[in-house]
């Protein structure tokens, strides 16, 4: 990556103030549908803050009376799990039937679990 | 004038308004500095054409010549319009748009805000379905023009030009005459002087957290709400918004 200040090489930076960032950070955008539901990951999008990353979630996101609720959360504090950790993350789950609780009987009264 | 008349002249205003700047901001389709305000912009344009509807919609029906509000908005010259010069300056660049769009939704929604309060419940509805919209639309708008105002030297540089440049087409928002005197005595709609008031307490303290600073005059150029003469600006936007009706009369889809 270039210098933060690449495109405006005449902007002084102040002391004061955090460096300027001349590309927007990338936002995650979680939605509820409805009460009751949880926070529905929808897409990201770029904004200059959190509170504009939520204004364009709303103009990007609920334009068709999607949500009711939104989250917003900068890509940047995800941490996510690696790919190349697939193998030892969750094969050792796979060989774990017991695991499953499917050896029990439900009776019928009971109806869909 | 009878009240009938007035009350059409004042629909027209309302409805002009929110037309003319619906298809400006349309103009940025397309074309906005990211994706994400592409869409906002398009949303915005998206609200002030559905509230023409609703305006030009009553405006026929008070007129009571069977013209709907596709006719009033597609079959009209630039002398009969009744928005005021502000909403038809060009977009400029980014900043100019967002700035004329504060000013504007500032006094809209204000205006709003009043008219819920109409003697005529026609009226009170569009209004209260408008507000929830403008409320967003001066919120969104406000915020940008902070951001870019207290943003960049260049960006600083360029809110400042828009408001200098668009400040004397924020007068004419606030002139009253016969037809507001009328409206207001139906109690249909407040006169428009009694709004300035709070709109310079609202555009002061949004422009002061911008960083800009507000020009010394009250000077205002006029002519667009009363229809005397508008700029060289709208006749040309009406080619554009009014192409396919000229050239395809009653076409449809």
């Amino acid at each position: 990556m270039s210098s933060p200040n690449a495109a405006y090489p005449d902007t002084p930076q102040t002391e004061d103030k955090p460096p300027k960032r001349h590309e927007w950070p990338l936002w995650e955008v979680f939605i509820r549908g409805q009460h009751g539901l949880s926070h529905r990951h929808v897409g990201s999008l770029h904004a200059p803050d959190a509170e504009m990353a939520i204004k364009n979630a709303r103009d990007v996101y609920t334009r068709r009376n999607e949500g009711v609720s939104i989250w917003v959360v900068e890509a940047n504090d995800i941490t996510a799990s690696s790919p190349s950790d697939k193998g030892p993350l969750y094969e050792p789950s796979e060989s774990k039937v017991y695991r499953h609780p499917t050896f029990f009987d439900i009776p019928d009264e009971v109806g869909a679990m | 004038m009878t009240r009938d008349e007035a009350f059409f002249q004042f629909l027209l205003r309302m409805g002009d308004n929110t037309l003319i700047l619906g298809h400006r901001v349309s103009e940025w389709c397309g074309h906005a500095p990211v994706l994400e305000e592409d869409i906002a912009l398009a949303n915005t344009a998206l609200d002030l054409i559905g509230q023409t509807q609703m305006w030009l919609g009553l405006a026929g029906e008070v007129q009571g010549e069977g013209k709907s509000a596709d006719d009033l908005a597609f079959l009209r010259d630039a002398w009969d319009f009744r928005n005021v010069l502000l909403v038809e300056m060009p977009n400029g660049d980014f900043g100019r748009t967002l700035m004329r769009q504060f000013l504007f939704d500032a006094w809209h929604s204000i205006m709003l805000t009043r008219l819920r309060d109409s003697k005529d419940a026609r009226v009170a509805a569009i209004a209260e379905k408008a507000g929830k919209e403008v409320t967003y639309h001066l919120e969104r708008s406000g915020d940008t023009v902070i951001g870019l105002g207290d943003g960049t030297d260049e960006s600083h540089a360029r809110m400042q030009e828009a408001l200098d440049y668009l400040w004397p087409y924020v007068g004419e928002m606030f002139e009253g005459d016969a037809v507001d005197a009328e409206m207001a005595e139906a109690g249909i709609a407040p006169d428009p002087s009694g709004l300035r008031a709070d709109y310079d307490a609202l555009v002061g303290r949004v422009l002061a957290k911008a960083t800009l600073t507000i020009p010394d005059s009250r000077f205002a150029h006029k002519g667009g709400r009363n229809g005397r003469m508008h700029t060289e600006h709208l006749g040309h936007l009406l080619t554009q918004m009014q192409w396919l009706q000229r050239a395809y009369p009653g076409a449809t889809w």
